[in-house]
C-alpha cells in the first residue's frame, strides 16, 4: 500500500516539475523548448501509468536520453539552417523590440547643474535649472541605489557640497542613478556637474514602423532579413532570427568566398578519411598477419607494445605530437636537422601540415585495425595457406589471393564506420592544428587542414563569425552524408534484431 | 600440424623480428619522448632522450607544489592539472554509473521482452549514434542554456550539463550489453518466473549476476570514452577550475604561452593511470569495442 502511494506520489511530484519548467518556457515563448520537454513529460507519463507498455519502461530512460541529447539536437539544427540566427541575428523579434524601445539619449536642452551632499542615510542630490530647482531625498548609492524621486526644491541642503575628486569616486554608481521627476520625466548623469533629461530613443507605431526620437528617421521592419531598415537602407542592430528558406545552403554553393574554402575542405575531408582508412588498414594487416604467423616469438611482447598508441588517451598523444612537430622547439625536427640537416615548417605549410596530420592519425589509429584483422585472421581455415604453400606461392601471393579476398566482406562495415569516424574526426584537427593554415580569401574562418566538422565549429564558435545558420546548414549536408554511410554500413552487415 | 617451409624461412622469421622492432621503436619514440622532457629542466631546453641534468621541476608543478630552482627562482604551477584529472574522474564515474543502470535496464527489455517496434529502435540506434555530436553543438549549446535558466546545476558551465549530454552516446553500451544477454540461455529466468519472480526480480537477482563481466567492460568503456570526450565538454565548460582534462590540457601549448616540459609532466601523470587501466583490461575492451564501432 505505502508502495504504491510512494509511487504515484514520487510520479506527481516529477510531473508537477516538469509542468512547472514547460509553462515557464512557454511563458518565455520558447516554444520549442516547451514543446520538446512536453512530449517527453507526456510520453513519462504514459510509459508509467500504462499496463501495455510495461516493456517500454525498461528502455524509455535511454531512448528519451537519445531523443533529448541526439535526434532533438539534429532537428534543431536542421532548422537552424534554414534561418539568418546568427550573432547580429540572435535574439527574437519581440526581444529586439524589447532592446530597441528601452534604449535611450540625453536631450542637450533640459540640463541641471548638480551638487551632492552627505546625509545620514545616503547622499541628497541638489539639482539646479533655468527654471526650477530640485532636490532627492538621501539616496543609499552603498546599497547600490538606482532609482530616486526628485521633487522641486526651495533653497539648497545646508552643509558643505561634495568636492570634485569625491564625485568622480561615486562615478560608477552616478552613472546608474536615474532620478525621476513628479510629472515622471527621468533625469541621469550627463556629466561629472550635471544632470539631464533622457528621452526614450525609439517610439514604436501602431503601424509596425520605428521613429528615431532624436534623428526623426523612420524605420521600417524587414522580416525577410530581420532587420529595422531605414529608407537609405540603413540597418539598426541587433537584428531578429528569421526564416530565410534555402539562402544558407544557395551561399554554399553560389558565393565564392564560402563556396572555394567549402569545397576544398570537402575534398580534403574525403582525402584524409580515405588516406587514413588505407593507410591504418595496410599497416594493422601486416601486423596482424605478422603476429598470427607460427614462427614469431614473443607475441605477447609485440602485442602489447603495439597497441600501446591505443591505450594512451587521444587528446593526450595528439598534444604531444602538436609539441613534437614544432618547428623550432620540437624534437622531431632537432632529430631531422641532425640527420638531413632540413628543418619543416609543420604547420605552416598546408602539404606538410596535411601529412603530418596523415602520420599523426595513422600512428593514433593502425592499432584498432591490427586487432579487427587480428579476430578475423582466426577465422580462416589454415589448409588455405597449406595448399598455396605446396603450389609455391610466396607472402604477397597468399596477402592478396586468400586472406584479402576473405576478410574484405565481413570488415567492409568496419572500414564504413572507420571512414564514417575520420570523416568527423574533428578532435585530432582541433587539438593538432586548429584548421592552420588559413585558406586566403575566405569570408569565413577556414583553414586548409579543416575537415568540414571543424570548419563547421569553426563558423559557429569562433569569435569573428558565429554564423550558427550557416554552420547549421553544412551540418545538414554532413548529416546526410554520414546518413547515407551508416544506412549502407546496416544493410552491408547484415545486422538481425 | 606440419606446415610446408620453405627454405628461406629462417630469413624471414628474422627479418620480420628487425622490422617489428624497428617499428616498435618509431612509434614508441613520442611516448618515450615524452617521459623524458618531464624529466628535463626548463621548457625550451633540448637534449638526448635520456635527460643529461634531470630535475623534478615538471613535475613539482604538475601535482601542484611551486617550486624553487637553485637561484631561489619559485615558479607557480600553470595549471590546476589534479583539479582537472579530479573534475574528469567525477564527471567520468557518474556518468559511467548512469550509463550502466540505463543501458543496462533497456539491454533487458530488448533482449528478453517483445514489444512494437523494437527492430526499429534498435536499428535507428545504431544509425544515430554515427552522428558526432560536434555538428549539434549549437542546438546543445541552447537546449543547456535554456535548461539552465531552470534548473541551475544543469547549466552550462556545470558538470552536470556534461553528464547528462553524455548519455547521449548509449546505443553502443545498449548493444553490447544486448549481445552478451542473448549469449545466456533464459530458460533459468523463465523458470524463476513460473514459480512467481516478477520480470524485475528475474532480471535482478538471476540475470544480473550472471552479466558482471560484461557490466565491468561497458563500466569501463563507458568512463574512457567520458575521459576522452572533448567537443562537448569544451563547449559547454568555461571557468578554469571547471575545466575536465581533456579541454584544458590544451591550454600548455598555446603559441604565446609554451609551456612544453610541464605540458609533458602533466601528460605522464594523467595518461597513465588511464593507459595501464586500458592495457589491463585490453582483453575484454577489444572484444566490446570491435564489436560495437569504433573508438571515440
Amino acid at each position: 500500500m505505502i508502495r504504491v502511494f510512494l509511487k504515484w506520489g514520487a510520479l506527481a511530484a516529477l510531473v508537477a516539475a516538469a509542468l512547472y519548467l514547460i509553462l515557464a518556457l512557454y511563458v518565455q515563448r520558447e516554444f520549442v523548448f516547451a514543446m520538446l520537454f512536453l512530449v517527453l513529460t507526456a510520453s513519462a507519463v504514459a510509459v508509467f501509468v500504462s499496463k501495455r507498455l510495461y516493456a517500454h519502461r525498461y528502455i524509455f530512460p535511454a531512448i528519451a536520453g537519445m531523443g533529448l541529447f541526439v535526434i532533438f539536437p539534429l532537428m534543431y539544427t536542421v532548422g537552424i539552417g534554414f534561418t539568418n540566427y546568427s550573432a547580429s541575428n540572435l535574439l527574437s523579434f519581440e526581444q529586439v523590440n524589447e532592446n530597441l524601445l528601452s534604449r535611450t539619449y540625453q536631450s542637450e536642452d533640459v540640463r541641471y547643474d548638480f551638487k551632492a551632499f552627505e546625509s545620514e542615510g545616503g547622499y541628497v542630490f541638489y539639482l539646479e535649472g533655468e527654471h526650477q530647482a530640485l532636490v532627492t531625498p538621501p539616496v543609499d548609492l552603498a546599497d547600490g541605489e538606482t532609482r530616486a524621486p526628485v521633487f522641486p526644491a526651495d533653497a539648497m541642503p545646508e552643509g558643505e557640497p561634495l568636492a570634485i575628486r569625491d564625485i568622480i569616486q561615486l562615478r560608477q554608481s552616478l552613472s546608474e542613478l536615474k532620478l525621476v521627476t513628479d510629472d515622471n520625466r527621468e533625469l541621469s548623469q550627463a556629466s561629472l556637474r550635471s544632470f539631464a533629461a533622457i528621452h526614450p530613443q525609439f517610439t514604436r507605431h501602431d503601424n509596425g514602423t520605428l521613429t528615431n526620437n532624436q534623428t526623426g528617421e523612420t524605420y521600417f521592419p524587414n522580416h525577410d532579413t530581420g532587420f529595422y531598415v531605414n529608407a537609405d537602407g540603413q540597418k539598426l542592430v541587433p537584428g531578429w532570427t528569421v526564416n530565410i528558406g534555402w539562402d544558407n545552403y544557395v551561399k554554399v554553393v553560389a558565393d565564392p568566398s564560402i563556396s572555394g574554402p567549402f569545397l576544398q575542405i570537402f575534398v580534403w575531408t574525403l582525402s584524409f578519411a580515405l588516406a587514413t582508412v588505407l593507410f591504418t588498414l595496410a599497416l594493422g594487416l601486416v601486423l596482424a598477419n605478422l603476429l598470427q604467423w607460427d614462427q614469431i616469438r614473443g607475441k605477447g611482447f609485440y602485442r602489447t607494445m603495439l597497441i600501446l598508441p591505443y591505450a594512451v588517451p587521444a587528446f593526450i598523444s595528439i598534444l604531444v605530437f602538436k609539441g613534437l612537430f614544432n618547428q623550432n622547439f620540437g624534437e622531431i625536427n632537432l632529430v631531422l636537422e641532425g640527420l638531413f640537416g632540413v628543418r619543416p615548417d609543420w604547420f605552416s605549410d598546408p602539404a606538410l601540415a596535411r601529412t603530418m596530420i596523415l602520420i599523426v592519425n595513422t600512428w593514433l589509429g593502425y592499432p584498432y585495425m591490427m586487432l579487427l584483422c587480428m579476430g578475423l585472421l582466426q577465422a580462416i581455415p589454415r589448409d588455405l595457406y597449406e595448399a598455396s604453400a605446396m603450389d609455391g606461392a610466396g607472402p604477397i601471393n597468399n596477402l592478396f589471393n586468400i586472406t584479402l579476398p576473405l576478410i574484405i566482406k565481413p570488415l567492409m562495415p568496419l572500414l564504413i564506420a572507420s571512414f564514417a569516424f575520420n570523416f568527423n574526426n574533428f578532435v585530432l584537427i582541433a587539438l593538432l592544428t586548429g584548421g592552420a593554415p588559413d585558406i586566403l580569401g575566405a569570408s569565413t574562418p577556414a583553414g586548409t587542414t579543416d575537415l568540414l566538422v571543424s570548419y563547421t565549429y569553426r563558423i559557429a564558435f569562433q569569435d569573428s563569425g558565429q554564423n550558427f545558420g550557416l554552420a547549421a546548414a553544412i551540418a545538414t549536408a554532413i548529416f546526410i552524408v554520414v546518413g547515407a554511410l551508416s544506412l549502407i554500413n546496416l544493410k552491408l552487415s547484415k545486422i538481425k534484431v | 600440424m606440419a606446415m610446408v617451409q620453405p627454405r628461406s624461412t629462417r630469413y624471414r622469421v628474422l627479418a620480420s623480428h628487425l622490422g617489428m622492432l624497428a617499428f616498435i621503436a618509431i612509434i614508441l619514440f613520442p611516448l618515450l619522448m615524452v617521459i623524458s622532457i618531464s624529466f628535463r629542466s626548463g621548457n625550451f631546453a633540448s637534449g638526448s632522450l635520456l635527460p643529461e641534468n634531470p630535475s623534478l621541476e615538471h613535475w613539482y608543478l604538475a601535482l601542484g607544489i611551486p617550486y624553487t630552482d637553485e637561484a631561489g627562482v619559485t615558479t607557480q604551477p600553470p595549471f590546476p592539472v589534479l583539479l582537472w584529472l579530479w573534475n574528469s574522474i567525477k564527471v567520468a564515474v557518474v556518468s559511467s554509473v548512469l550509463i550502466l543502470a540505463l543501458s543496462t535496464t533497456s539491454a533487458y527489455a530488448f533482449a528478453r521482452m517483445r514489444f512494437a517496434g523494437k527492430g526499429f529502435v534498435l536499428k535507428s540506434m545504431l544509425i544515430f549514434q554515427m552522428f558526432p555530436p560536434v555538428l549539434s553543438l549549437v542546438a546543445l549549446y541552447a537546449l543547456f542554456d535554456q535548461i539552465g535558466n531552470h534548473v541551475s546545476w544543469l547549466g552550462l558551465n556545470t558538470h552536470g550539463a556534461v553528464i547528462v549530454a553524455s548519455l547521449g552516446g548509449m546505443a553502443l553500451h545498449i548493444w553490447t550489453i544486448k549481445g552478451y544477454f542473448d549469449s545466456i540461455d533464459r530458460s533459468l529466468e523463465e523458470a524463476a518466473i513460473v514459480d512467481g519472480a516478477t520480470t524485475w526480480q528475474a532480471f535482478r537477482y538471476i540475470l544480473l549476476p550472471l552479466s558482471v563481466p560484461i557490466l565491468v567492460v561497458v563500466f569501463i568503456l563507458a568512463f574512457i570514452m567520458t575521459i576522452m570526450e572533448y567537443p562537448m565538454a569544451s563547449v559547454l565548460l568555461v571557468d578554469t577550475d571547471k575545466l575536465t582534462l581533456a579541454v584544458g590540457a590544451q591550454q600548455y601549448l598555446y603559441e604565446q604561452n609554451y609551456l612544453w616540459g610541464d605540458f609533458a609532466a602533466a601528460a605522464v601523470l594523467s595518461g597513465l593511470p588511464i593507459s595501464v587501466i586500458f592495457l589491463y583490461c585490453q582483453k575484454w575492451i577489444v572484444g566490446g569495442l570491435t564489436a560495437g564501432g569504433v573508438k571515440g
